[in-house]
């Protein structure tokens, strides 16, 4: 019975010692289930109030932070968490237009901050600001932070090729020259939104290039202008943070809490369910659950569910390329591998299009989180409103362009054939996600009724998304008829989103799969315009006839047939104020320092 | 036996270096992108020079022999360097195996959530243990009767029933009906007061009761077949006639016996702790080392994964060799040379 007691007791012992490993670091303070429960009675946002006083803030981020230097970024979670502590230039307003952050005023061409040949920018920032630790903010900061970013081996995850140069004109004055062949019609690409804020030279001094990766103190605490700074950060975890006193708002008592934690883990319902349910946590990010279940959690009455829309676009892409091909499947090769159904045919889009009833697939898989579309670009001003005859779900109207063009059901199976006696039988492929499998079946539902015959597969998002093509399920490579997922865009700006359509970015087996077309779409029609939309100055009237045309273009030649319209959705606890709408171009916590308790 | 330890011990290099090989093999050669979740608008060429400053093009032996440099000379410095508080070598600008998505080092992430999974698992392997003994021997006992049968179908149920089913009606009851519970784990609360400490334990209930009814389950089924047959056996009628009690025959004869292969079952269910429950994990969001093995894989971390199976199997390896061992040592006729 002896050596029982023992190995017991041995047990117990070394279980306390390893559990007790010194990472526990004290002196962070605790966070209770119950939001509000350790805030000091009576405390309201005043302007004018002190800074800080306003108690603690849980956010519930399901995925994780991994480190807090948005340059190092491996997606918009490592984004946010850096947010809260860097901050650009301008930043994006909910509704699409830039507001200044850490400059005086967005530059222009009235005032010449803007060259009038498009190949300069020049910001000022504003007087007085400070580092979080005390140093003042500097033109040269930014200098630096290009340096940084544009270094290979860095490893940044933002495109600065297209910079010739910054240069720090004086201590607040910075100019940003573009490379002499590109010229920017739209010159807030750097330095704006939560994707490309200003890192300090003091800090990252020794961090450029290889040594970036082993800069983890700078990686995961920053200093920077924001609201707060990090006190803690545990990768795939939690973050926590303090608030700023050198904030250049603590003057006016902003931020309001004193600290925030970010909490990463579980899954989108599991984050709807405590911030609306459970009430044990102030805020939930991405909660991409189906309607039916948000809904009723929503009615529960803690929180309150917003939705904010940029240019997501849950579209199919039709291969114009001959992924059938066994020589050479989806390779360009020129224009001599043409998809035998898709290439540029319009007409065949247009009918399947028509098919599909879009009202019925947003509500069943997105709610209010989504909006029926018939463009890759619903940006309010520049959407192009000649599209909209998908809107209407016609399949009797779709039949009948089909017979028309001459694809009817020769041996009566119900599938359509091609005149060439091809049947009109297609593979859509998607990620894996129930949404995503929904969808497609409501597809393959819709398109039965006129003929169309569907076969359904799904491929596990990290390889349907990898972007080293290492399968072949990658959708650059893409080895199949259709394919299904959502294209965002990072700025409200529409030329740099179409980029990706142009011929010379068509992913081939010689350049390795590299290239943003994932289409395979070239018509030279496109290319033209797009030129042209490049050297068309942001205030031209013309423009947006030119950004119409181009979202045209690519739906008239049939590369492409968008369906739902996403926005991102976020759950905010009922006690939190001062939020507004949802930001979905740029940090959700873009205007944190203004949010309160109240 | 200490021959035996020795041999066992000396197999066990060779062993590690070909598991380490076969591990490090396959996850090179696993499709991948660490840049997968960037937003789409990042153009190939952003893309293939962050690859690159992660070392993913370089050729497969450099990689590895890279590796094993690391993971057997360097991190084991740097752990006796941490512990120890000494400086061998080159401390300050010693190489770590670097985590691609915090760009941290692996082993010190690791050993940051080590204490979560260890209170949360740990506990819960133990209550488990001592739930399950007193119940297996008990049913084993009196086999046949109400609480045996009883004791058949709740057990039954306990290991038939998922862990995410059990966990999600734990929070739906205590958290989402009652208020009793949160749902959410805090891995920053610093137990330091009596209020601290209840917090601590109100968030440890639900994860581990779920997880220690499903652990008690599968041991007492094996605990209650083990005693079934000792109870049969003829020094237990030895026992008895000699005059001695029912409660010494089975509390002293019977179930020294009996718990010998129940010894080795739990010493080979030790490396499990380590591995996480990973899906108890995900549904209360204890963030431990199971859900950094899925986030890392979801993420093509194959540092990270590398780093991880291999602990895991060095503590399958160990174990197996301890749990050989125990055996020796609690039943004295297995002799091993």
């Amino acid at each position: 019975m002896k050596r029982w007691k023992w190995l017991g007791l041995f047990a117990v012992f070394a279980l306390v010692l390893a559990a007790c490993s010194p990472a526990d670091t004290g002196g962070t303070t605790t966070t209770g289930e119950g939001p509000g429960t350790t805030a000091p009675p009576g405390t309201t946002a005043p302007p004018g109030g002190t800074a800080g006083e306003g108690g603690e803030m849980l956010l519930l981020q399901w995925q994780a932070p991994s480190q807090a230097n948005a340059y190092l970024s491996t997606g918009t979670k490592d984004l946010l968490a850096s947010s809260l502590v860097l901050e650009p230039l301008a930043e994006v307003a909910p509704d699409g237009t830039l507001v200044p952050a850490l400059a005086e005023a967005i530059p222009s061409k009235a005032d010449g901050t803007i060259a009038e040949d498009d190949t300069s920018i020049t910001w000022t920032l504003k007087e007085g600001l400070l580092w979080s630790d005390g140093s003042p903010v500097t033109a040269d900061d930014a200098v630096f932070t290009w340096e940084y970013c544009s270094n290979e081996l860095t490893g940044c995850a933002q495109d600065m090729s297209f910079v010739e140069s910054v240069v720090a004109v004086d201590d607040l004055t910075i100019q940003v020259t573009w490379l002499a062949d590109k010229p920017q019609a739209y010159p807030f690409t750097m330095f704006t939104t939560f994707q490309q804020p200003i890192i300090q030279r003091a800090q990252f001094a020794d961090c450029v290039g290889a040594a970036a990766q082993g800069c983890t103190d700078q990686n995961f605490s920053p200093v920077g202008t924001g609201p707060y700074t990090v006190t803690e950060l545990r990768p795939e975890d939690t973050v926590v943070y303090g608030f700023n006193p050198n904030y250049r708002g603590a003057a006016e008592g902003r931020p309001f809490f004193g600290t925030v934690t970010i909490k990463g883990g579980g899954d989108a319902e599991a984050s709807a369910r405590s911030v609306l349910e459970i009430d044990e946590a102030d805020y939930g990010w991405n909660l991409q659950v189906a309607p039916e279940i948000l809904g009723p959690m929503e009615a529960a009455g803690n929180g309150v569910v917003k939705v904010g829309f940029t240019a997501n676009v849950e579209h199919l892409n039709l291969n114009q390329t001959d992924n059938r091909n066994d020589a050479a499947p989806s390779d360009y090769a020129d224009g001599t591998n043409p998809n035998p159904f898709f290439y540029l045919n319009g007409d065949l889009a247009r009918a399947l299009s028509m098919a599909i009833n879009r009202e019925e697939m947003t509500a069943v898989a997105y709610g209010p989180a989504g909006a029926p579309t018939c463009t890759l670009w619903p940006v309010p001003g520049d959407i192009a409103t000649s599209l909209d005859w998908c809107l209407t779900h016609d399949p009797d109207g779709a039949n009948a362009l089909l017979d028309q063009l001459g694809y009817v059901d020769t041996d009566d199976d119900g599938i359509r054939e091609t005149p060439d006696g091809l049947p009109l039988e297609f593979e859509i492929v998607t990620s894996t996600n129930a949404v995503r499998q929904s969808e497609q079946e409501l597809i393959a539902r819709d398109w039965a009724a006129i003929g169309v015959g569907v076969s359904n597969r799904n491929e596990d998002a990290s390889l349907f998304f990898d972007g080293t093509c290492a399968s072949d399920a990658c959708i650059w490579k893409f080895f199949t008829d259709i394919q299904m997922f959502t294209n965002g865009a990072s700025l409200p700006d529409a030329l740099g989103y179409f980029a990706g359509f142009k011929c010379s970015e068509i992913p081939t087996p010689a350049n390795n799969w590299g290239g943003g077309n994932t289409t395979h779409y070239c018509n030279p029609e496109f290319d033209t315009t797009w030129d042209e939309l490049s050297i068309t100055a942001l205030d031209d009237p013309a423009r947006i006839a030119l950004v119409q045309r181009v979202q045209e273009l690519i739906v008239e030649d049939g590369a492409i047939i968008s369906l739902v319209h996403r926005a991102s959705v976020s759950a905010f606890g009922n006690d939190i104020q001062g939020v507004g709408d949802l930001n979905a171009w740029d940090s959700e916590y873009w205007n944190i320092e203004e949010w309160s308790r109240g | 036996m200490g021959r035996y330890v020795i041999r066992r011990t000396l197999f066990a290099i060779p062993t590690l270096v070909v598991i380490s090989l076969i591990i490090y093999g396959i996850l090179d050669l696993a499709p991948g992108d660490p840049a997968g979740q960037l937003p789409l608008t990042i153009p190939a060429e952003v893309r293939e020079n962050i690859r690159e400053s992660l070392g993913l093009n370089d050729p497969f032996m450099v990689k590895w022999l890279k590796w094993m440099r690391l993971m057997f000379i360097n991190e084991p410095l740097n752990a006796i360097d941490s512990i120890f508080g000494t400086c061998i070598g080159d401390c300050e600008a010693r190489d770590r195996i670097i985590s691609w998505s915090s760009r941290a080092p692996a082993i010190d992430i690791i050993m940051q959530r080590l204490p979560q999974t260890l209170w949360v698992l740990g506990l819960a392997f133990i209550i488990g243990i001592f739930i399950a003994i007193p119940i297996g021997v008990f049913s084993a006992y009196k086999q046949y009767s109400l609480f045996d049968n009883v004791g058949s179908v709740v057990t039954m149920i306990g290991f038939s029933l998922p862990t995410f089913f059990t966990g999600l009606l734990a929070i739906y009851f205590f958290s989402v009906y009652l208020g009793w519970f949160p749902s959410l784990y805090d891995t920053t609360l610093v137990v330091n007061s009596w209020d601290t400490a209840v917090q601590q334990i109100k968030q440890m209930i639900m994860p581990v009761s779920v997880l220690s009814l499903f652990n008690a389950a599968v041991l007492s089924r094996f605990t209650r077949a083990s005693v079934l047959d000792n109870l049969n056996e003829d020094y237990v009628r030895t026992a008895r006639s000699k005059g001695l009690g029912e409660r010494t025959v089975v509390m002293t004869h019977v179930m020294r016996n009996s718990l010998i292969p129940v010894v080795t079952l739990i010493a080979l269910q030790v490396p499990g702790i380590f591995a996480g429950a990973i899906i108890t994990e995900q549904i209360f969001r204890i963030n431990g080392i199971g859900a950094l093995l899925i986030t890392a894989i979801g993420q093509s971390d194959v540092p990270m994964v590398q780093t991880l199976t291999f602990i895991f199997a060095v503590l399958i390896v160990l174990f197996n060799l301890l749990a050989d061992v125990t055996y020796g040592v609690l039943d004295p006729r297995i002799r091993y040379d």
